[in-house]
């Protein structure tokens, strides 16, 4: 009986302890792992061939709800800054094609679209939450990891890129 | 199972939420299959619970219909 | 008349919100159907759930019982009657990280009956989203009175403490434990039902006086259930229940199910349940004489009986042209057969033999559910 009535408060301390997923800096000594995607515009895509720029690396599936809500964040923020030498990948962890190409079509953006069906890259990035969007520095190396999406935390996002351009290649 | 049994396993729980030695062993972006809308448990919760409450009212056992969880991995 | 044990009233309660997302945003509007054993029980049934700022979500739920009675029951020892029961709802969901705290309160009302619930939850996301933990305490006030009756008026407490465990295992299989404890106290019978007992001076054989129940109750269930998704785009679900309490009833509840999607806006399913309980201790179809132990219950729903369902659901997805706000609509059938069996309580309406010997008792239900929801 006694156990019962406590239920809710142990209940309530393992909430407050639970994990908080903030955006993490790394120190930025680490270089970000390089890919080399099949671009859904033709070809293929390298971060390498995106040196110097800041590059915003977004990993996204059609069937993650925060995910359809963060896009039209991006887009706006990769017509905005492109100017100032910052670009955006969108890399789709889907192992086919067709509902990441239904859902683009419904919701077209403007910034590049690559496909990682095997998930290699992903893991690489030690993708951990859908969706996650990384930041990388003109000098190719990992700044910036945000786990997750919720209203609001494209504004963290536009903080980082504006700090990041400043920066010199 | 025992009160007793029952709030040990809660306490465990909740001393293990906080460890992250646990890696996923189904990442995120694995979770495709898992996020599509037939796999929910109650994909109508108005059709079901009228449905527990049909046998409920006419059957000696109720409870433990168990509806809740199923994390898609996304925040 | 006691439409239902109140407790079912939780049943329509719709479950809480997973942790981590909260569910989108949709109204169900659902026309329910109920025809079995001599009672016919249809209504609609409302659901709305809103959310905001993918932090906050409320819920409303409105429900109504039209009854038309003429149960086994009420045929041998009353007359038919018609009756009607409301249920309304709310509910209220606040997500934070990884943790979901819902709150929920609902009332049902009908003439002889009123019962009012609240619930709490909490639910949480751990090992990278692998798991789900949701604990849950319901708690229940129950104003029992009778028809055509001024000074009848009791009471029932209850407590429902509930533990849910939702596990993803693989990439195509997700696993389920639930386990509630629910306890009662107070006037847990039905004030018109009676119970029937050997006498010989009578012109049936037996008579009748009210059945007298324990004034507590405290039951214990615990479920599992596994959903696999099929690689051709399908999923199947096991689900088992065990279930006793004090009352001496072990039940045993089995159930098979099987979604497909046949086309893009197309989704079947079919399902079958298997149900079983021994009797309560305290239950007999005939009691030897008057008075005879003291508890007595005679109502079928604490008899030894089995039940098997079969089941089968069409929903038909697609986009309102005409109502802009709706992002995305469905029309949904499901229609369910139930068969139940009775082992100990037997057909009254059959006379002219011998008390106890009268054929055990079984009935068929249909049970429709047709409703439209809409996302928005």
């Amino acid at each position: 009986m006694i156990a019962i009535r406590r239920l809710p408060i142990v209940a309530m301390l393992s909430a407050f302890v639970a994990l908080s997923w903030p955006a993490a800096a790394t120190d930025g000594s680490v270089p970000a792992p390089e890919f080399n995607l099949v671009n859904r515009a033709g070809g293929q895509l390298s971060l390498a061939s995106l040196r110097g720029q800041v590059v915003m690396i977004n990993f996204w599936a059609s069937w993650c709800g925060p995910c359809r809500q963060e896009f039209p964040a991006l887009d706006e923020m990769y017509r905005k800054y492109k100017p100032m030498g910052f670009t955006m990948v969108g890399i789709n962890v889907e192992s086919e094609k067709a509902d990441a190409e239904r859902f683009l079509g419904a919701r077209p953006v403007s910034f590049p679209i690559l496909f990682d069906p095997d998930n290699k890259v992903s893991g690489n990035y030690g993708v951990s939450a859908m969706p996650t969007t990384v930041l990388v520095d003109r000098q190719g190396r990992l700044r910036w990891q945000h786990r997750a999406y919720k209203p609001g935390d494209e504004a963290k996002y536009i903080e980082q890129i504006r700090q990041m351009v400043r920066e010199k290649s | 199972m025992t009160r007793a049994r029952i709030a040990a396993l809660l306490l465990l729980l909740a001393a293990a939420s906080g460890c992250s030695g646990i890696e996923p062993w189904v990442k995120p972006y694995e979770r495709e299959d898992l996020a599509d809308p037939i796999m929910a448990w109650e994909r109508d919760p108005v059709a079901s619970s009228y449905m527990r409450h049909v046998y409920e009212s006419r059957e000696g056992a109720r409870g433990a219909a168990g509806a809740a969880g199923g994390g898609c991995g996304c925040n | 008349m006691q439409l239902i044990r109140a407790l079912a009233l939780f049943a329509l309660l719709p479950a809480t919100a997973l942790a981590g997302v909260l569910p989108e945003d949709r109204a169900d509007l659902m026309y329910h159907y109920y025809d079995g054993g001599g009672v016919t029980i249809d209504g609609p049934s409302l659901l709305v759930r809103k959310k905001f700022a993918e932090k906050y979500a409320v819920s409303a739920s409105a429900y109504m019982d039209m009854v038309s009675s003429a149960s086994i029951d009420v045929i041998t020892t009353a007359s038919p009657y018609d009756e009607e029961r409301t249920q309304l709802g709310v509910g209220f969901e606040y997500l934070r990280g990884k943790v979901t705290y819902a709150a929920s309160f609902s009332n049902s009302s009908e003439n002889d009956y009123n019962a009012d619930t609240a619930g709490f939850s909490i639910s949480q996301d751990m090992f990278g989203d692998l798991t789900t933990v949701t604990l849950s305490f319901n708690r229940g006030w129950d104003d029992v009175t009778r028809r055509d009756d001024d000074v009848f008026r009791d009471e029932i407490d209850r407590r429902i403490y509930g533990v849910d465990i939702s596990q993803i295992a693989t990439k195509r299989l997700i696993l389920g434990l639930a386990i509630e404890t629910i306890t009662e106290e107070g006037f847990l019978n039905n004030p018109y039902r009676q119970v029937r007992f050997v006498d010989p001076g009578a012109a049936l054989g037996y008579d009748y006086e009210f059945e007298r129940y324990p004034r507590t109750r405290t039951g214990n269930a615990f479920s599992v259930r596994a959903r696999w998704y099929l690689p051709y785009r399908a999923a199947l679900q096991g689900d088992y229940r065990f279930y006793n309490d004090t009352w001496g009833i072990d039940a045993s509840t089995a159930e098979v199910s099987y979604t497909q999607p046949v086309r893009d806006d197309l989704t079947v399913d079919v399902h079958y349940r298997y149900y079983m309980q021994n009797g309560a201790d305290f239950y007999s179809d005939l009691f030897p004489r008057a008075d005879f132990q003291n508890f007595l219950a005679r109502d079928k729903e604490l008899a030894s009986m089995q039940s098997h369902t079969l089941g089968f659901g069409v929903a038909w997805e697609f986009k309102p042209s005409m109502v802009n706000f709706l992002g995305k609509a469905a029309l949904n059938l499901k229609v369910d057969y139930i068969l139940f069996k009775y082992d100990d309580f037997r057909d009254l309406r059959v006379t002219g033999v011998a008390p106890g010997t009268e054929p055990l008792y079984d009935f068929n239900a249909s049970v429709i559910r047709l409703f439209f929801s809409g996302w928005f």
